[in-house]
């Protein structure tokens, strides 16, 4: 973790956290607060305080929840790996995921093609359910992400709300549900294999990339430095 | 109780949920949005309990028409046959294909029953003021938030049956009405997993030191 000090968008102060102490607490109780160096265990509260130097994942030392990773070059690696997943995205959605041929017909289907038969046949619920899990968050979360770290990258100050638009970024990830999908897809293959020949098409390879594309550009997000750079108080 | 321990609330401050940025709580008092990121304050999730039973409980009562009604109704050569969930793990099994079905067990059946019995589990514990490894109950509500997801599989496989075998003359598949039951209990048990607070099973450890 060497080139850390030389990376362009490193978090202030390379800050390792470890436990908070009673002169934090003093401190703490005297006036300032919202000392930035402070932060609370999101699952226990425990209060833990970032030091400044180290590379690190830190994990509360009372209930072991992540507290901070170091993320290096977050903005860059993030907003390539955005651009890259929004074109597999768009590759995915465009090309059949599978084929079926059974006889002398051939039956492919795209993901969109699927939702819309789930929606023909009165089930607009669970239609809503997919195209919203596998389709409509991912997509909100690139264009959000791309929204939040483009102006960053250019080392403009951040786009207009993009304080709001990172929280909803936050807010849907656990709805976005590729990597799920992906396992359905590889289980409807066995299932239909003894009916017909089954062929994957090109959008299941395109959309396996992505899935990995995605948790990388997602995991390479460095939230408090985000949160740093987005502060609506600016 | 260690001395080096603070909780951000014994210092009353408050965490963000979105930013983590801590907040005096006499502050949220009279504004309850985050200066930096504009999210809703509250010291812990309002009304976690009661609201995560309610969850639970509602989930509890899908998982029986999920289970006992038909996922999937396939009409072949004449024939209509309806699968449930079970029924479908056990023709995966008898058909040899038992990495599918140990799949689409562990994701529509053991996953959903675990999480729901891990979230009563905990509710009962802070109800009860438990004060038994209170870090093994955290890791066991992390694991809850990670897994509710997997559930989801069985959903996409209906979906892609139903697109795929329009074939009409071969075959066809229809989702039954268990699909709708299931997707409810996953949704539900996800909705249940991000109202409970873990912090609760630690405050109630601390108040009774
Ligand atoms: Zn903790
Ligand atoms: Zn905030
Ligand atoms: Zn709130």
């Amino acid at each position: 973790m060497s080139s850390h000090s030389t990376s362009r968008h490193r978090y202030p102060q390379d800050r390792l956290p470890e436990r908070a102490t009673p002169a934090d607490a003093a401190i703490c109780a005297s006036g300032h607060r919202t000392d930035p160096l402070l932060i609370a265990c999101p699952n226990c509260d425990l209060l833990h305080r970032l030091a400044p130097q180290g590379d690190a994942t830190l994990l509360c030392f009372r209930c072991g929840a992540v507290l901070y990773r170091d993320k290096p070059n977050s903005i860059e690696r993030g907003l390539a790996l955005t651009l890259t997943a929004l074109i597999l995205f768009v590759l995915s959605n465009s090309f059949p995921f599978l084929a079926m041929k059974s006889g002398g017909l051939v039956q492919e289907t795209i993901l969109l093609t699927g939702i819309r038969e789930l929606w023909n046949e009165g089930m607009q619920g669970l239609a809503f359910l997919v195209l919203l899990t596998c389709v409509l968050v991912p997509l909100a979360q690139m264009l959000g992400l791309l929204y939040i770290l483009a102006p960053l990258y250019g080392g403009r100050p951040p786009a207009r709300h993009a304080g709001r638009v990172f929280r909803l970024v936050q807010e849907v990830a656990p709805w976005g549900m590729m990597e799920v999908f992906l396992i359905g897809v590889l289980v409807a293959l066995v299932k239909l294999g003894h009916m017909a020949t089954i062929v994957p098409g090109v959008s299941v390879f395109s959309f396996a990339v992505l899935i990995f594309i995605m948790a990388a550009a997602y995991s390479s997000l460095d939230p408090p430095l985000l949160w740093d750079r987005l502060d609506l108080r600016r | 109780m260690n001395a080096q321990l603070v909780t951000a609330r014994q210092l009353g401050l408050v965490s963000c949920h979105d930013c983590r940025l801590l907040i005096d709580a006499q502050q949220v008092d009279t504004h309850p949005h985050c200066p930096r990121c504009g999210a809703h304050l509250h010291l812990r999730k309002p009304n976690s309990l009661a609201r995560t039973w309610a969850l639970v409980w509602a989930a509890l009562i899908c998982l029986v028409p999920a289970n006992l009604l038909p996922m999937t109704i396939t009409t072949a050569l004449g024939t209509k046959q309806a699968d449930t969930i079970m029924s479908g793990v056990i023709y995966f099994m008898q058909s040899g294909s038992w990495e599918v079905a140990t799949v689409i067990f562990v994701a529509s059946i053991f996953v959903p029953c675990a999480k729901l019995l891990i979230l009563i589990y905990l509710l009962l514990s802070v109800r009860f003021r438990s004060a038994w490894r209170p870090r093994d109950r955290t890791v066991l509500y992390r694991l809850t938030e990670l897994v509710g997801r997997w559930s989801m599989v069985d959903i996409y496989v209906v979906t892609i049956l139903v697109a795929l075998v329009r074939l009409g003359a071969v075959a066809a598949i229809e989702a039954g009405p268990a699909a709708v039951y299931f997707a409810a209990v996953v949704v539900i048990t996800m909705f249940a997993a991000e109202s409970f607070d873990p912090r609760l099973i630690w405050d109630v450890v601390e108040e009774d030191v």
